[in-house]
């Protein structure tokens, strides 16, 4: 082993660098995004909301899965955002939607900082109370200003000029996919390189021990208030891109479905690496699209099916098997009540036998990488390797 | 010697119990002053006090002669207090070398950097293996700390106090549930500190206590009870009576 001194100097650097690094996955990931402006020009509608809802995702990343901060009112910010993009176009006070974004995004961020300051108090259900009631009182702000906002209504008369003052945007959406897929690859870069700076990792040990971090010299609340901050911003960017790409908000975008479906979304895809809420949009929206297709009115089911699956076994394990249930009813024409029956009997029936199957999977996943381990050392690539997850039971 | 950390008639209250009871320290520069006694006598509390984790209900701190007795903690360290913990506090999902580039990021204000990547600093680097060699961590260098065996939790909690390059350390009984036959590894650490780092230890075992400390403060129901020289300490049969009264466990 490395004990005795070695030239560590190349080994740490690389160690730290290693995941600044783009790896081969992640260009493959947005090159893919990239050609889908040419694949699927007819879902150029559906594209574009799934970078709006992972653009929203993203933001709550920011401070869920790095910083640990719970939120249950982020649409707070997605409705500023979304309203100031639509006041800004409707009354024209900046033409050009890129900068009417930009702007837009600092009214959220603004809103952020201000809130910040309550949400830092205290435990996580007190985040959660606070940052839901600052979502509802902005909300209703916005009702009760109907003749600003419309109201019920909803922000009528929004009017977005061509961006770069060339490119108009159009009725499919062509314009629009190709906005919000650069707003939200721009926004990514950003983050990316945040939470690998010394800032982010700062985060990150406040989230594991805020005891520690202040006994380290970081200024704990400061750097919380900083990250929210730039989650707000954020989250505002994406209703704006909503707002701009419909020439419409509502208040909806403030609403609680919203925060709770950002929330799942996020969860879905997982926290704490970037790409979750990326995922997560995709299969959330996806997923709703297919399965509003099987039953209009009762497609939450299944969300709510994935959800305590996920929960139960995990995500990657609880998914598939949610995914194999699913595809079962479908695969066998089970009719809609006699499979809400079936499976939600089914979920009784596992949260039972939760434990031992677990346990299994985790004995089996600990066999997995020790013998992925052997074989690694065995071909002389030991040692730089990075430790496998420890599997949690 | 100057005095570096003084404290004058600190008070702490929980409630109705006493925990600190006008507690005047001062502790010397380059000092190795160990403070002692029976479990319970506050000898952690006074460590919170000191670096700001509880605020006193009465008395002073002063650091260089400088109140600091409403500084935050975070800006005492910048100050050059650091402490250890008497039970581990690490960050669970960093790894020792992200662990201890965040200190040293930190103490080197670069901490609200936001743009450039964690290991690209030369500075930092060049630190983290200098401890990671001193501390012996580097076949666990990778590893999550959560995974460590309990002994390099233990260095690595003390390798991230030196990180913030302390000028007055607090150690809380660094040797803490490690193993007999790992305890030297730790104190030897300890012992290679440099002359000018002044180190205020808390400690129940009897033998590192007399084979480092070149003063001893005895701490007893919160209130000083006795303060000295070794040897004065080990005479003083005020001393044998607090501890011989609670069954020596040396």
């Amino acid at each position: 082993m490395s004990d005795q001194t070695l030239p560590l100097t190349g080994e740490v650097t690389s160690f730290l660098t290693r995941r600044a690094r783009w790896s081969p996955l992640e260009v493959a990931f947005w090159l893919i995004a990239l050609a889908s402006i040419w694949l699927f020009p007819a879902k150029h509608l559906i594209l574009t909301e799934i970078c709006i809802w992972a653009m929203f995702a993203l933001s709550l990343d920011l401070i869920l899965g790095y910083a640990g901060i719970i939120s249950l009112g982020h649409a707070a910010f997605f409705g500023l955002g979304a309203y100031s993009a639509g006041l800004i176009g409707k009354y024209g006070f900046i033409p050009e939607p890129v900068l009417a974004l930009v702007a837009s995004g600092l009214i959220a961020s603004v809103a952020g900082f201000a809130t910040s300051f309550l949400v830092l108090r205290g435990s996580d259900l007190t985040r959660l109370m606070v940052t839901f009631g600052v979502a509802l009182v902005l909300g209703e702000i916005a009702n009760k200003f109907s003749d600003i906002t419309g109201g019920a209504d909803g922000l009528q008369g929004v009017e977005i000029g061509p961006v770069f003052g060339t490119f108009r945007f159009d009725l499919f959406g062509h314009t629009g996919y190709v906005y919000a897929l650069s707003v939200l690859f721009l926004m990514f870069v950003l983050a990316r390189r945040i939470v690998r700076s010394p800032f982010g990792l700062s985060l990150q040990a406040i989230r594991g021990n805020p005891l520690r971090s202040s006994a380290v010299g970081i200024a704990v609340n400061w750097r919380l208030v900083a990250i929210y901050t730039l989650s707000a911003g954020y989250a505002g960017l994406a209703g704006a891109v909503l707002a701009q790409t419909q020439q419409f908000a509502s208040l909806e975008m403030f609403s609680v479905e919203r925060s709770a479906d950002v929330l799942l979304i996020l969860i879905i895809g997982g926290t704490g690496y970037l790409y979750g809420g990326l995922i997560g949009a995709l299969i959330y929206r996806l997923a709703q699209d297919y399965l509003s297709d099987l039953s209009a009115r009762y497609w939450q089911y299944w969300i709510g099916f994935v959800l305590i699956m996920m929960v139960l076994f995990g995500r990657v394990y609880g998914g598939i098997l949610a995914a194999l249930i699913i595809g079962a009813t479908i695969w066998f024409k089970v009719d809609t009540g006699t499979s809400f029956v079936l499976t939600a009997g089914t979920l009784l029936v596992l949260g039972l036998v939760r434990e031992p199957i677990v346990k299994w999977v985790a004995l089996r996943e600990q066999q997995a990488v020790v013998a992925m381990r052997r074989i690694r050392t065995r071909m002389k690539l030991g040692g730089h390797t990075e430790s496998g997850h420890a599997g949690r039971a | 010697m100057p005095v570096v950390l003084e404290t004058r008639g600190l008070d702490k209250h929980f409630g109705g119990i006493v925990a600190a009871n006008q507690v005047s320290l001062s502790i010397e520069k380059g000092a190795r002053h160990a403070l002692i006694g029976p479990n319970g006598a506050g000898k952690t509390t006074v460590v919170n006090l000191l670096t700001g984790m509880l605020k006193p209900t009465a008395g002073q701190i002063l650091l260089d002669g400088k109140d600091i007795t409403r500084v935050e903690p975070h800006e005492r360290v910048r100050l050059g207090i650091a402490r250890t913990f008497q039970i581990n506090q690490l960050f669970a999902d960093l790894t020792p070398i992200e662990t201890l580039g965040l200190a040293i990021s930190e103490r080197l204000g670069l901490g609200s950097d936001w743009w450039r990547i964690v290991g690209s600093k030369t500075s930092v680097t060049d630190e983290i293996i200098e401890l990671i060699e001193r501390f012996r961590l580097g076949d666990v260098m990778r590893e999550r700390t959560a995974i460590l065996p309990y002994g390099k939790q233990r260095l690595l909690e003390i390798a991230l106090a030196i990180a913030c390059k302390p000028r007055v350390l607090l150690l809380d009984e660094p040797a803490a549930g490690v193993p007999e036959d790992e305890r030297h590894e730790i104190l030897a650490t300890v012992e290679a500190l440099p002359k000018d780092v002044t180190v205020l230890l808390i400690e129940h075992d009897m033998d590192i206590i007399f084979s480092f400390a070149d003063r001893i403060s005895v701490l007893v129901n919160g209130a000083l009870f006795v303060e000295g020289e070794p040897d004065a300490v080990a005479r003083d049969p005020r001393v044998k009576a607090v501890y011989l009264g609670e069954a020596f466990d040396a």
